[in-house]
């Protein structure tokens, strides 16, 4: 019964505390490199020209500004039809859909929409917006497509903001004489606001490196031109690095590196006040 | 608070939005080959630089892509590597669309290998046709296979995809029929995407355009071709393109004009602009440049508005521009 | 309540119910929108050479539609992704729970969060520019496109799909076991390995079936740095192409509509789909039967 271990108790915990170190220092340390790396080659591009250049064969005279343009066009569209969709549901599935058969067949449904690979909801805009709806490689096609992209997360995290309001300001409203909608107006959402805001800030970074289905319903990779309309063609940033990087002359590379560390600031910035409010919501809520 | 919010949200999203949009008072759609790309894409840009409001677009769908969009009149001007085919010439007809065939520079189609591959010293194009024809489709995949002089590594291909005119006019010159090929290679319309894989890879071996060798000539090496084992090994440059001492691998490069378009002042802006730049811009990208006398003659076709293609019926294979330019100009 | 107020909240509900009909719209979309191409395409292709060709040539003059080499790109990225980040994921997540003070959690959970939310095009660069050389330094012979390069950075970006659901798992394990654990004398990490762990299984299983789904469907680290050539082979030192490149590569081209050529992008497409589609809804149901173990 008594084995003799090669390795005694505390040395086993202290040598996987060790491996388990190591093995989160190498996530980390990749993501240091990475940055580095990215910084060094980039930050020397970084200048008033690069963001508003249009793009050129010359390296040094390229720039993101249709690229900036079309992402913006793109975000404005997608989240107004996004938006409201998403919320709504997330508040209908929480609100009034809790028992029955279709609000589970419901949320089983976003759970799988939440893992379907981004190129498939290419192959669907590119079907129904492209093709069938007749927009062609539009900035509507690219909207639209995103925003079925991004609606299971603002829809997952309105629930769980709703779910996270106390029942008792529910009930002190109802027996006030409120109205069903009334509570959910009056009452839910300015308390879940903050959660729901997070979840909308974290759709909008998740939309705004979206490069595949993009790709997919027509996005083009050099535009040198600004956008005329919502049915005009356009690019966007991940897109504008995905054609930098794969031109292998190294002016390009700094480019591609360049709006690489605009991109980085961008989903940094949104994920960090998406942090910074989901921990002030929940300290507000839960005490 | 909320009505605040909303309104400025609002007032924001359509600052930005009218911010992304412009007004352009005349359009250009180019689309077509990804060889002929680079040098359209410079003339187009230094276009630009004189000409602001006149929107230019270069697409790269490849020849092929490129002929589908022009005979539906999508575009005004296709980029082509390869002359317009029977085919083509069949839909251009019954789409009743006319064109104007305008040759601008030329290219030395290139076989390259990288710069760590230390045993291609030249290449026949019967080695050429063994590596590349439909039937070594998944048999001959070694190098010593090719010859037996070379080493038992794997053969790793990189070249055009089918779309390409690079490709038809590869496998016309090298298999004997346009667009007969194996397929178990990387193929690509992006040649940027060749470059990468052919540069990095010790067993690779891989055909482009000039220019994509030219921007990129530190990290590939080209490979001279024997037309047969007695020719001499030939370089593609300046001299033996434009002579015609590079063979069969050496073709010219076309835009094709929608006649109706080129009724368009600003079109007629462009295409004058084209041809004065072409000589000089060809070479900034690696290409190489036509004679004079046939950019004169290109732009005469134009202006007189001489549709058709001096090709039909006849391979661009060893063609001479400048005899059949001066016959079918009269 | 009177009735105007009644109608309009039945209004507003009903409005409500068609937002949420949205997303199962979405779902029959893509359901229908995959199977009628697709459909079309086995009219032409015969099932069974579709499974068991093993070559991917549908745009050339020899014709073959195999989709192995497409899966089998796609499953060796995969594998490798996985070897990594299923290790590394779980130690991390073991370490965390077990070990680590608060301090240490707070600060490494919303870096491993940053990590998730990096858009892959910037992995894909980072594959391609960075790793792939450094790697040829050590492998000579490797190619520039190669599978181990995407793979070791898909394994690396999906560490935190795997520590996020199975850190909530292990936290889940109610105290009572570990102080037993402890009481009969064991240390950490017998009681995080041979108790907490098997304890918390079930939610650990779903994590890593989440990660296979997700690196399944993943694109532009692929599209990027594995290369864009069809290859039937299991060496990670090749460049092979997946389903998802292939996708792009298709959309990137000019592909006429209601060919056959371009129904192989529905074909593929719904290959994946059945994939991802199998594994999501697997984890569903184990984590809704997992989640009633413990309340």
């Amino acid at each position: 019964m008594n084995k003799k271990r090669l390795i005694g108790p505390q040395s086993q915990d202290k040598i996987f505390k060790l491996f388990a170190i190591g093995c989160t220092s190498i996530g980390l340390v990749v993501l240091m490199v990475l940055l580095a790396n990215i910084i060094t080659k980039g930050f020397g591009r970084i200048s008033w020209s690069f963001f508003t250049n249009l793009p050129s064969r010359h390296p040094q005279e390229s720039g993101i500004y249709t690229a900036l343009a079309g992402m913006t066009s793109l975000l404005v569209i997608t989240m107004a039809v996004a938006l409201p969709i998403g919320i709504l549901s997330g508040i209908y599935l929480q609100e009034y859909g809790n028992r029955n058969r279709f609000a589970r067949i419901i949320e089983v449904n976003i759970s799988n929409l939440a893992g379907v690979p981004s190129v498939i909801y290419g192959i669907l805009g590119l079907q129904v917006f492209v093709r069938v709806a007749g927009w062609g490689n539009s900035i509507l096609s690219g909207a639209f497509t995103l925003a079925l992209l991004i609606m299971p997360i603002i829809i997952v995290s309105t629930r769980e903001a709703v779910k996270a309001v106390p029942d008792s300001l529910r009930e002190a409203a109802f027996g006030l004489g409120a109205t069903k909608w009334q509570v959910i107006r009056k009452i839910v959402l300015p308390a879940s606001f903050g959660a729901i805001l997070t979840g909308v800030i974290l759709s909008v970074s998740r939309a705004i490196g979206e490069t595949a289905p993009l790709i997919v319903v027509g996005a083009l990779a050099y535009v040198p031109f600004i956008p005329e309309g919502p049915m005009d063609q356009y690019t966007s940033l991940p897109i504008q690095i995905f054609n930098w990087s794969s031109r292998p002359q190294q002016g390009f590379i700094a480019n591609a590196a360049a709006g690489i560390i605009v991109l980085l600031l961008f989903t940094f910035i949104l994920n960090g006040v998406a942090i910074y409010l989901r921990n002030r919501w929940y300290r507000k809520i839960s005490g | 608070m909320n009505k605040f919010l909303l309104l400025t949200t609002v007032m924001l999203n359509t600052v930005l939005l009218s911010s992304c949009f412009k007004e352009y008072k005349g359009r250009i759609n180019i689309d077509g080959s990804s060889s002929v790309y680079p040098l359209t894409e410079a003339v187009a840009e230094d276009f630009r630089k004189e000409n602001s409001d006149i929107r230019i677009t270069v697409g790269v769908s490849g020849t092929g892509g490129g002929f589908k969009k022009f005979l539906r009149g999508e575009t005004d001007i296709s980029n082509a590597s390869r002359p317009i085919s029977t085919h083509e010439l069949e839909l251009s007809r019954k789409n009743g669309i006319e064109f104007i065939e305008i040759p601008v520079s030329y290219d030395g189609m290139a076989i390259v290998v990288s710069p760590k591959n230390s045993f291609v010293d030249y290449i026949t194009v019967a080695e050429l046709k063994k590596m590349w024809s439909p039937e070594s489709q998944n048999k001959v995949k070694f190098w010593k296979q090719v010859r037996s002089s070379w080493p038992n590594t794997k053969l790793n291909l990189y070249g055009a995809g089918t779309s390409s005119g690079t490709y038809d006019y590869f496998t016309e010159a090298i298999n004997g029929k346009p667009k007969a090929s194996r397929g178990d290679y990387t193929a690509s319309e992006d040649d940027n995407v060749l470059v990468q894989g052919v540069s990095s890879d010790a067993s690779g071996l891989g055909y482009f355009g000039l220019a994509y060798f030219t921007e990129n000539k530190d990290k590939l090496r080209l490979v001279p071709v024997k037309y047969n084992e007695h020719a001499e090994a030939v370089i593609p440059n300046d001299s033996t393109v434009q002579h015609g001492i590079y063979q069969p691998l050496s073709r010219p490069e076309f835009i094709y004009v929608n006649a109706k378009a080129a009724d368009k002042p600003y079109v007629q802006e462009f295409i004058k602009f084209y041809l004065e730049q072409a000589g000089k811009l060809s070479r900034e990208v690696g290409y190489i440049p036509l004679p004079e006398e046939v950019y004169k003659l290109s732009y005469e076709r134009f202006t007189k508005r001489i549709t058709g293609s001096v090709f039909e019926n006849k391979s661009v294979v060893g063609s001479n521009l400048l005899q059949l330019l001066s016959i079918d100009n009269k | 309540m009177p009735k105007t107020r009644y109608r309009k909240e039945k209004i507003i509900e009903w409005v409500m119910i068609l937002c949420s009909m949205v997303s199962v719209l979405t779902t029959i979309g893509i359901i229908l929108v995959l199977s009628v191409d697709t459909v079309q395409f086995f009219k032409e292709v015969p099932f069974a050479r579709f499974i068991t060709d093993n070559q991917w040539t549908p745009l050339f003059e020899e014709k073959h539609f195999g989709i192995l080499p497409l899966l089998c790109g796609t499953l060796l990225t995969t594998t490798i992704a996985v070897s990594v980040a299923v290790p590394m994921g779980i130690t991390i997540a073991v370490y965390l729970n077990e070990y680590a003070s608060k301090n240490v959690t707070a600060i490494i959970k919303p870096l491993l969060e940053v990590l998730a939310g990096i858009p892959t095009v910037i992995y894909g660069f980072f594959a391609l520019q960075i790793v792939t050389p450094v790697l040829q330094t050590i492998i000579p012979g490797l190619a520039g496109f190669n599978a181990l390069s995407p793979g070791l950075i898909m394994g690396v970006m999906i560490i935190p799909y795997i520590t996020s659901l199975s850190e909530d798992a292990l936290r889940a394990v109610p105290n009572s076991l570990r102080e037993a654990s402890y009481g009969l004398g064991a240390n950490r990490f017998q009681t995080a390995f041979r108790v907490i762990v098997p304890a918390a299984n079930s939610g650990i299983v779903v994590s890593v079936i989440l990660a296979i789904s997700r690196a399944l469907g993943e694109t532009m680290i692929v599209a990027i740095a594995a290369g864009q050539q069809p290859r039937l082979t299991f060496n990670p030192l090749e460049s092979v192409e997946t389903i998802t490149t292939y996708i792009v590569q298709v959309s990137m081209g000019d592909v006429p509509q209601d060919s056959l050529e371009y129904r192989t992008i529905f074909a593929a497409g719904i290959t994946l789909f059945v994939f991802t589609f199998l594994l999501n809804n697997i984890s569903f149901w184990i984590r809704k039967h997992y989640l009633q173990r413990y309340e």
